[in-house]
């Protein structure tokens, strides 16, 4: 596979909550990607940023709105062209018999291909998805229909839905009341990094997928670094064993497009 | 060695090189100012294992990568910081401050062939102010990364030799482009860029070549090194070193892999060291 962009057609949209919108394209290479993977996505004279793979049959993109590039591709329609190159980055690793899974914002579009297939394994899967309010809550409906209602619980920031607690709080409730032998996240990374901190408290291997800025997205530049690792070939899922040893940046530190260190919020 | 470009934004990175086997480690270029580069894309491979870049000299400025630096030295091989400016004084200017930083060595990118700077490696006068403004600046050994953009890279070499440059590294990318013929539109944001890879290897070995014949400090060579092959063609063209950047899309241990292989090289041939096949391609004297 030569990583240059491919072009591809939209063939369907459709629009998951006020700022989060999903795009399906036709695309051989993307259709094979792994849970938590991600696509370089062009958009032409605009940008090129770095998308997880939300679903592959066929192949989807889901976009919230923070920026130049997100909003851009929030006003594509069927019948538009966008540029991917990837799959790209390492996956999750399905693993573990009683497992959660714990998404906030517009995370929760990596984990679902994850869910998929942690649910087709036949799986005990516990599913948190988190959200600021109610209409922003992603793949509510898909996820419970995988893993069945009573797995799957919700929570908002404002209480608009579920429990009136955050993502990570609420799941490491439930780290500390079950048994779990693995758990799987992403979201803000200061969510992340609570979670990571309440598993490993007990010992649960963790698997948290990361973002970073990305240049190339395959290796070559070095922009995503996180400590030694780059987040685009060593992650985008780092593992416990990475998380301590990136510790000192996770859920504090990132870099810029200039490579400078800054904080983050 | 780790070509400059490739990785060697954080410190940790270039440890990380460092412990997997390079020899050396050369930084991506630091300017005297933070730059966020150009937007994406700005790396996409046109043909397979070349690629096509146009980064824009992203770079936390020279003040944030002191501490890059620092952390860098942990691996124990030098390091060696490329450094660009606008003009003389601004190079000379940030190779002073790695200096300070504990840089090694300074390599001038005055080549980078999509940014303003590529101006200065296309004239034998600007080169010669720059290397003679640095060399006023450091006592550390100066490399300068010159650029195949030219009609005659070896005078370009020969001068800078005469300025007081310590090494030759050739060569930077060749300027190239990319259209997409769906949208009709350049790929890169920057719509053209420095090509590098398999495809620039013959044109950088045929550099090294010509100059060799020409300078008598050593040559580093850099373009096209994927496998130990690769690095032999480039010594005995007579560089004394290699940089790798591309060939790192494989992974680190490109580096173990390239040293071990030339080692056998050497050893099946009855040699004892590299230096024993530098410019060898020349033939008697």
């Amino acid at each position: 596979m030569i990583r240059k962009p491919r072009i591809v057609r939209i063939v369907e949209t459709r629009r998951e909550t006020p700022t989060i919108k999903s795009l399906s394209f036709l695309d051989g290479e993307a259709a094979k990607a792994k849970p938590g993977q991600f696509l370089m996505v062009w958009i032409p004279e605009i940008d090129e940023i770095p998308m997880s793979i939300s679903g592959t049959h066929p192949p989807r993109i889901t976009v919230k709105k923070v920026g130049e590039a997100t909003e851009a591709l929030n006003r594509l329609e069927k019948g538009d062209r966008i540029g991917v190159k990837g799959p790209f980055g390492n996956g999750f690793t399905p693993t573990g018999q009683k497992v959660l899974v714990v998404g906030g914002g517009v995370g929760v579009a990596a984990l679902l291909p994850l869910v998929e297939l942690l649910a087709k394994k036949g799986k005990d899967v516990n599913v948190v998805i988190g959200a600021k309010t109610s209409e922003e809550l992603l793949f509510v409906k898909e996820i419970g229909k995988l893993v069945g209602e009573s797995n799957l619980i919700t929570c908002t920031d404002d209480g608009s839905s579920g429990f009136k607690k955050t993502a990570s709080d609420l799941a490491a409730e439930m780290i500390d009341e079950n048994q779990y032998d693995q758990v799987y996240t992403c979201g803000p990374e200061k969510m992340m990094c609570k979670l990571f901190e309440a598993a490993d408290k007990r010992n649960i291997p963790l698997q948290a997928s990361l973002e970073r800025y990305m240049k190339c997205g395959f290796g070559l530049c070095g922009s995503c670094c996180i400590g030694a690792l780059l987040v685009c070939k060593d992650g985008p899922v780092l593992d416990s064993h990475n998380l301590r040893e990136v510790f000192r940046e996770f859920g504090k530190l990132r870099r810029g497009p200039s490579g400078g260190l800054e904080k983050i919020e | 060695m780790l070509a400059s470009g490739i990785l060697g934004i954080s410190g940790s990175l270039l440890l990380r090189a460092a412990n997997e086997g390079a020899g050396a480690v050369v930084t991506k270029s630091i300017g005297p100012e933070p730059r966020e580069g150009y937007k994406n894309p700005c790396l996409v491979e046109v043909i397979e294992n070349s690629y096509l870049n146009a980064m824009g000299l992203p770079n936390p400025g020279v003040n944030s990568f002191a501490k890059e630096v620092r952390i860098a030295k942990e691996g124990g091989v030098p390091v060696v910081v490329s450094v660009f400016g606008a003009d003389p004084p601004q190079f000379a200017y940030v190779a002073s401050e790695m200096e300070k930083a504990g840089a090694d060595a300074v390599e001038l990118n005055v080549s980078c062939p999509h940014a303003e700077v590529a101006s200065i490696g296309q004239s034998c006068e600007l080169v010669r102010e720059t290397v003679r403004e640095v060399r006023k600046a450091v006592r550390i050994p100066i490399f300068v990364k010159l650029n195949p953009n030219v009609t005659d890279i070896v005078e370009i070499a020969k001068e800078a030799e005469r300025a007081g440059a310590d090494v030759i590294t050739a060569i930077n990318t060749v300027r190239a482009m990319m259209i997409d013929i769906n949208t009709c539109k350049p790929v890169l944001s920057n719509r053209i860029g420095g090509l590098s890879g398999e495809a620039l290897r013959p044109i950088a070995v045929r550099c090294v070549y010509e100059i060799y014949e020409h300078v008598k400090i050593p040559i580093v060579a850099a373009g096209g090194v994927f496998h130990w092959s690769h690095a032999v063609e480039h010594i005995l063209a007579g560089a004394k070193a290699v940089q790798i950047g591309s060939g790192l899309i494989s992974g680190y241990q490109v580096f173990r892999e390239i040293a071990a292989g030339i080692k056998k090289y050497l050893e099946e041939r009855g040699y004892r060291s590299v230096q024993e096949i530098v410019g060898i391609a020349h033939g008697e004297g």
